[in-house]
């Protein structure tokens, strides 16, 4: 077995928020017993809609967040608790993009200097040779001379991307964390972007953790995936097979609700009702006031994961009951 | 009313689209600039009613602008020519007062963020309200029937009780529901729809498609949906336009335009999204960038970043031409190859 990158074992994560202006505080479970491991080398992406914790599954795999139960295994060690001294070598070796490059560039600063910020920080090698190795990162990205020397504002959506890539790989991570990075990006752009991330990870040997809603990017960039539905994970796999036969009833209305160009293959499932505030949880299965599989059994009880014949998990009560129905297909 | 038109053959005209005797709105020659740049140049379009169009560009590409020059929402400073009519009505240059009238009345529109587009201190049933005062002039118990009725129309769940609900106690997906409605208030003959789900989950998008096509259905309006992406747009309109650096570079029934896209820039946007079927393999993405507007090259907007490329490309600015019934291409590469289509047939692209 491949060795895993990082571990996520059983965490969660709550936040306090109020009910209203001069409410009482409630506690809002974000990430509930999330339990993920991504191997070496590989991307594992982590889709779900707003609300569903992924963000924040990947801010706690980064010690940027605490969990408050469960751990984090970096490389089979624990992860430092943040802010210390052990965390900060280690962050070093995890990077995290985010969808609005502009927001993540200072935006006085010039690319380059952003791009060599963190070796300079790390004091890694002298002044002239840090920015040889900035600029020889740009021109891994895609990026030139001239852009070198561009404000943030001076490039495009695309470039900006690229620019945050650079600053991102430079201290040469092993784990990489994207959460959402091609989201705002037009699909001309993105496909680029989605390209030079690829050939980036092959080249340096990345392991990805992908957090994306895009079935589509994801479909093209993981090998593995993992979906989430307020807090949980309902389902996880690998990716072509988990989208080619989604398992979890959730999965299959969120896979149907692609919307494909030209002519449509597969059936839509419309699901009734809004997707549930994660600060009034339903009882039992999460999902289970927009099943349409629902059973009486759902509202009471909270599915455990079951993992099928294929390596598949589920967390469903109406797959629990027929297994061998669904590793027919695998 | 939702027929496929029948298209004459269109002269050696420019204006390519429907041209039948059910012509709702007509746009011609509209341009639009800011501070002396040219954003928009020289859009020639025409809707049918009833008919669903869609408007698919990137961004910069004078999706939006079109129609917020053709409905007077441009800020003062831009710089608004040609003519937008609706049946024989010019809409451009006209009196704040009349095109009110219009504006919310037999023209609505939706956009992306339904939070920012609807008074956050203001109950939602008092603003559908406001709508059905003005255009329908309700009043009293009639105003509240009606407003439930468009609520259960939208599919807005306990409506009775929602109408007395601020805008930050429903869901994006609820107020998107609420935007709906009271484009629905004014009983429009087209609702123009600008990127409506974009900002909305996945399953919730589905449901607002869904809604849309529902009520087009029911009421006969025309719809005009705006979006980059071209799967929305594929499975909602009958007529798909794709703009590019302010200019329609392509126009095409829907199920066509996926099969056979003609031009270079439809084809790299089909080939730039990840498949969601079948074998993956590198994405080709286009390679470059969209101009700037200050910065546009001399011919045609799309010639730096197209692998038809020739050299009359970047001399002449390529006039949108009618290829085949329904179909129109501003490419001057397109003139040249429809010889040789008859032999190899286009690779269908499935995106």
């Amino acid at each position: 077995m491949t060795e895993n990158i990082v571990e996520l074992q059983a965490i969660s994560k709550s936040y306090a928020t109020r009910r209203g202006l001069f409410g009482r505080r409630v506690p809002v479970r974000a990430v509930d017993e999330v339990s993920l491991s991504l191997a070496k080398g590989q991307t594992l992406a982590l889709v779900g809609e707003s609300g569903s914790g992924k963000s924040t599954t990947g801010r706690v795999a980064l010690g940027l967040e605490r969990a408050d139960t469960g751990c984090v295994l970096f490389r089979g060690t624990e992860l430092p608790a943040a802010d210390t001294r052990a965390w900060r070598r280690m962050r070093a070796q995890m990077q995290m993009i985010y969808q609005d490059p502009l927001a993540a560039l200072d935006r006085r600063l010039t690319v380059l200097d952003q791009v060599r910020e963190p070796l300079d920080i790390h004091e890694i090698g002298s002044a002239s040779e840090r920015n040889d190795k900035a600029l020889a990162m740009l021109g891994a990205v895609g990026l030139n001379a001239s852009h070198a020397g561009s404000l943030p504002s001076e490039l495009s959506g695309g470039q900006r991307q690229r620019a945050v890539l650079a600053r991102a790989l430079i201290m040469r991570p092993e784990l990489l964390i994207c959460d959402e990075p091609v989201s705002a990006l037009d699909v001309s752009i993105q496909a680029q972007v989605v390209n030079l991330l690829m050939d980036l990870q092959k080249e340096m040997h990345l392991s990805i953790l992908f957090i994306s809603h895009d079935l589509k990017v994801v479909r093209q960039i993981s090998q593995r995936m993992a979906v989430m539905y307020l807090g949980r994970i309902v389902e996880c796999g690998d990716t072509k097979d988990l989208l080619a036969n989604p398992a979890h009833p959730y999965t299959k209305a969120l896979v149907s609700a692609v919307p494909v160009a030209g002519g449509r293959t597969r059936e839509r499932i419309i699901l009734t009702g809004e997707p549930p505030n994660p600060a009034a949880r339903p009882t039992g299965c999460a999902f289970h006031p927009r099943c349409p599989v629902a059973r009486p059994q759902c509202a009471s009880v909270s599915p455990a994961v079951t993992t099928l014949s294929n390596g598949r998990s589920v967390a469903c009560h109406a797959v629990e009951i027929a297994p061998t129905f669904m590793g027919a297909e695998a | 009313m939702t027929v496929q038109h029948p298209i004459p053959a269109a002269p050696a005209s420019k204006i390519p689209a429907t041209l039948s005797p059910g012509r709702l709105l007509t746009i011609e020659n509209l341009t639009v600039g800011f501070n002396g740049v040219r954003v928009l140049r020289g859009i020639d379009l025409t809707l049918a009613r009833g008919e669903a169009l869609g408007v698919v560009g990137e961004s910069g590409s004078g999706k939006s602008v079109t129609w917020l020059a053709a409905l007077g929402l441009l800020p003062k400073t831009a710089e608004v020519s040609g003519s937008v009519r609706l049946d024989e009505d010019e809409l451009l240059g006209l009196h704040a007062s009349r095109l009110n009238r219009v504006r919310g009345g037999r023209v609505a529109m939706i956009f992306q963020d339904p939070s920012s587009a609807l008074n956050p201190v203001i109950r939602i049933g008092r603003q559908i309200g406001e709508v059905l005062a003005r255009h329908q002039g309700m009043s009293g118990a009639s105003v509240r029937a009606e407003a439930k009725r468009l609520f259960d129309l939208v599919g807005l769940p306990d409506s009775a009780r929602r109408i007395d609900a601020y805008p930050h106690e429903l869901s994006g997906g609820q107020n998107q529901r609420v935007m709906i409605a009271m484009a629905l208030a004014g009983k429009p003959d087209v609702l123009i729809a600008d990127e409506p789900t974009t900002a909305l989950d996945a399953t919730i998008q589905a449901q607002i498609l869904d809604l849309l096509t529902t009520i087009r259905k029911e009421t006969g309006m025309a719809l005009v949906l705006i979006s980059h992406d071209l799967g929305v747009v594929s499975e909602t309109c009958e007529r798909i336009m794709v703009m590019y650096a302010g200019g329609i570079v392509e126009t095409a029934p829907s199920n066509l335009i996926f099969e056979t896209p003609r031009h270079p820039y439809t084809q790299g946007l089909l080939a730039a999204v990840p498949p969601f079927e079948g074998a993956v393999e590198r994405l080709v993405p286009i390679e470059g960038q969209v101009p700037h507007p200050a910065n546009m090259p001399t011919g045609c907007a799309f010639a730096p970043r197209c692998s038809r490329h020739m050299s009359e490309c970047e001399k002449i600015v390529p006039p949108l031409k009618s290829i085949a019934a329904g179909r129109a291409s501003a490419c001057l590469a397109e003139e040249g190859a429809q010889a040789e289509r008859h032999s190899s047939p286009i690779k269908s692209m499935s995106a």
